[in-house]
């Protein structure tokens, strides 16, 4: 059998029913195979966007992303893509087609060393040397991009040998000498957290994006009721427990919530769950294992004790160690101090301008989705005024890219999410500049006839830049997009609709007709320039 | 600042040195040496890395070297509980008049004379940093051409051997 077709059957073998991609000289023969398998390929506009689909496509069917696309310029255009992944542990299998094997080291037409770029933020690469080392290296690549901490794996296929002829096997089994990732929880130390629990007057957990990439929300629900003990999260732990529950307080960090930063400073023990507490999630919260005790439970035991030292470090499969301590846990009695965390929340108050206040829309937007509505916000303000903004229903998702803060991820990642969910309401958040970043991608949507939503922020201006500007220089720079097109016409040059709201009092109308339309659909905000992000 | 030898097992494939040597590079780490060679096993090679670091930086550095998919154990050697061994290959002036002095502390070192040219010497010499110091130390006297080493290399002593040791997970 030709390689390529091994290649496809692969993806098949690991019921990969989706790709997302772009093609190119030397990966048309993957491409030949690919257009005989039945396998549905979505056509991007630029590569960075392949990788950003498969993205969102992961993280809401909980399978591997797959990406594909030709050498060189291609393969560098996914760099971005991969690179976001790599930062929000998604995983990804990437194909990349490289130079004839001949000619690799000789910097001839569309050569990249994809491998060596990619080299410190993808999980594992691959450059294939033999073809007959195809079926091992998707075997393992599959494996590892999602087992352990997932992330994504790129394998790199010179031309010659997409075309060789190969035995067609696949391997049942995978055996890779230094990757045996931890499952199970250590006994000793889930007693250890246990009892640190019960010696705790002020628990508290903090949930990270872990508790999402393991499908461990449910057993996050059952351990915080057991226990009793109150939950905040990180930007990326957003969606791990229910915000309209009693032991819900709020999210944490630099753009989170003070009284939610305010808990963590109030607890005598703080319980990481899947959380690296990078810079932007421990800003303001004063986590340090002077002042609380630490319980770090992560699945990458190198993240514990990185960045804040711990107490008691607990490595494996979140789900399995929830699981087992919910079997263990004795309730406790938290009530005074759900009251005292309670009574530190404040509700958000909008200023009102002539123009639309996107905090306000994104709440009003919030309570007229759907129970199982996706939002995929972009970087930037619009990022926060979405993820402050709306509401974690049981079974919504919220995502965005909050490790590498991409952006253009936002629309991409919706269409990812959208082909995963048809189903399901999928809404994405931007702002002009990060819109103007991936509207090629309009072009996928409107070939697609995709049925999701965006909430373009339009304020014509680079927003948090600006608003940091003002803060530390007192002035602004660059950040005006003059010449920013016309939106509606835009959308509509690609055939799609939508509307341009002006103030508040146009919301309603908009979302409705928006959510009642089939097929995409544009709403575009005129938003004040100086609105603040948090 | 101390120094820590660390022994890492990993697959003998290309790319492996480039992913260890990049980590250090990529977060800050200082390797003051990495040698690196196939084992009993064809498919397994062996590094010795010496790295400057407290004992934070050398706890994220065997967690990020663990973390490596080609990496297959990490390890690090107590002083006390090994053997280390360095190889040097030295090119010194040596004429008519200094060459006697010069082969008589290649003796006392347990070196050896490897080439003879009528201006210089080239001595071989096995021996850990200590002893490779007080050698050149000696040489510099003569005038040093050249001084070529391989990086420490280092095994445990006693019938343990690296496979004995558990994976690394936590600790």
């Amino acid at each position: 059998m030709k390689a390529a077709e091994a290649i496809v059957k692969f993806l098949k073998e690991e019921g990969v029913d989706t790709v997302f991609g772009y093609p190119g000289g030397y990966i048309i023969n993957v491409y030949e195979a690919l257009r005989k398998s039945g396998i549905r390929h979505i056509l991007v506009r630029q590569e960075s966007a392949a990788a950003h689909s498969a993205n969102g496509y992961a993280r809401v069917s909980g399978k591997t992303g797959v990406c594909i696309s030709t050498s060189g310029p291609g393969a560098t255009n996914l760099i971005t893509g991969i690179a976001t992944a790599y930062m929000d542990s998604i995983p990804l299998v990437v194909i990349t087609g490289q130079v004839p094997s001949s000619m690799i080291g000789r910097d001839v037409f569309q050569e990249a060393d994809i491998t060596g770029a990619t080299e410190s933020f993808t999980k594992y690469n691959y450059l294939v040397k033999d073809a007959n080392d195809l079926p091992q290296i998707f075997r393992e690549a599959f494996h590892i991009a999602s087992t352990g901490r997932p992330g994504p794996v790129l394998i790199d296929i010179p031309n010659d040998i997409q075309t060789e002829d190969i035995q067609y096997y696949y391997p049942e089994t995978v055996h890779i000498n230094g990757y045996k990732p931890t499952v199970k929880g250590h006994m000793g130390q889930i007693k250890r957290a246990l009892k640190a629990i019960v010696e705790s007057e002020k628990p508290l957990i903090l949930a990270g994006g872990g508790v999402n990439l393991a499908r461990a929300q449910d057993e996050l629900l059952t351990f915080s009721e057991k226990s009793g003990i109150p939950v905040v999260h990180t930007l990326m732990g957003k969606g791990a427990f229910p915000s309209n529950h009693p032991h819900y307080v709020g999210m944490i960090g630099t753009h989170g919530f003070s009284y939610a930063n305010e808990a963590v400073k109030m607890a005598d023990l703080v319980i990481f769950i899947g959380a690296r507490i990078a810079d932007r999630a421990a800003g303001g919260t004063q986590i340090m294992p002077e002042n609380m005790k630490i319980v770090h439970i992560d699945v990458d035991p190198a993240e514990i004790g990185k960045i804040v030292g711990t107490h008691i470090p607990l490595v494996g499969d979140l789900r399995e160690i929830l699981r087992d301590m919910n079997g263990m846990i004795t309730p406790k009695d938290t009530s005074k101090w759900l009251e005292t965390l309670k009574s530190l929340k404040t509700e958000e108050t909008y200023r009102t301008g002539s123009l639309v206040n996107p905090k306000k829309a994104i709440r009003l937007l919030s309570k007229k989705l759907s129970d199982t509505a996706i939002m995929v916000a972009d970087v930037g303000q619009n990022l926060f005024w979405a993820a402050r903004n709306f509401e974690d229903l049981p079974g919504r998702k919220f995502m965005t890219s909050g490790g590498m803060g991409t952006m253009g991820y936002g629309i991409p990642a919706a269409v990812g999410a959208k082909i995963a969910a048809p189903e399901r309401q999928v809404i994405a958040v931007t702002g002009d500049g990060g819109f103007q970043m991936s509207m090629n991608e309009l072009g996928t949507i409107a070939a697609n006839n995709l049925d999701l939503k965006i909430v373009l922020f339009n304020n014509s201006n680079l927003g948090m830049v600006r608003e940091m500007q003002k803060k530390v220089f007192g002035h602004t720079s660059q950040t005006a997009l003059i010449g920013n097109p016309d939106f509606q016409m835009l959308a509509k040059a690609y055939g799609i609709s939508g509307i341009r709201v002006q103030s508040d009092d146009e919301l309603e109308s908009a979302f409705d007709q928006a959510l009642n339309h089939r097929g995409p659909f544009l709403v575009e905000c005129i938003v004040d320039p100086d609105e603040s992000t948090l | 600042m101390e120094r820590h030898v660390l022994s890492v097992l990993v697959e003998n494939q290309s790319g492996v040195l480039s992913r260890v040597s990049g980590l250090f590079s990529r977060r800050g780490y200082n390797i003051e040496s990495l040698s690196v060679g196939v084992t009993e096993d064809p498919g397994v090679s062996r590094m010795t890395i010496v790295v400057d670091g407290d004992s934070y930086i050398l706890e994220q550095i065997k967690k990020q070297l663990n973390k490596l998919i080609d990496v297959i154990k990490v390890i690090e050697l107590d002083k006390n509980k090994s053997v280390f061994r360095e190889l040097m290959l030295i090119k010194v002036n040596a004429r008519e008049n200094t060459r006697a002095s010069i082969i008589e502390i290649v003796d006392i070192f347990r070196a050896s004379v490897v080439d003879v040219s009528t201006e210089t010497l080239t001595i071989e010499l096995t021996g850990d940093e200590d002893k490779i110091e007080a050698f050149v130390n000696l040489m510099k006297p003569y005038g040093i051409r050249e001084i070529v080493r391989t990086g420490l290399t280092a095994l445990e002593r006693g019938s343990k051997e690296i496979k004995s040791y558990k994976k690394y997970e936590e600790d």
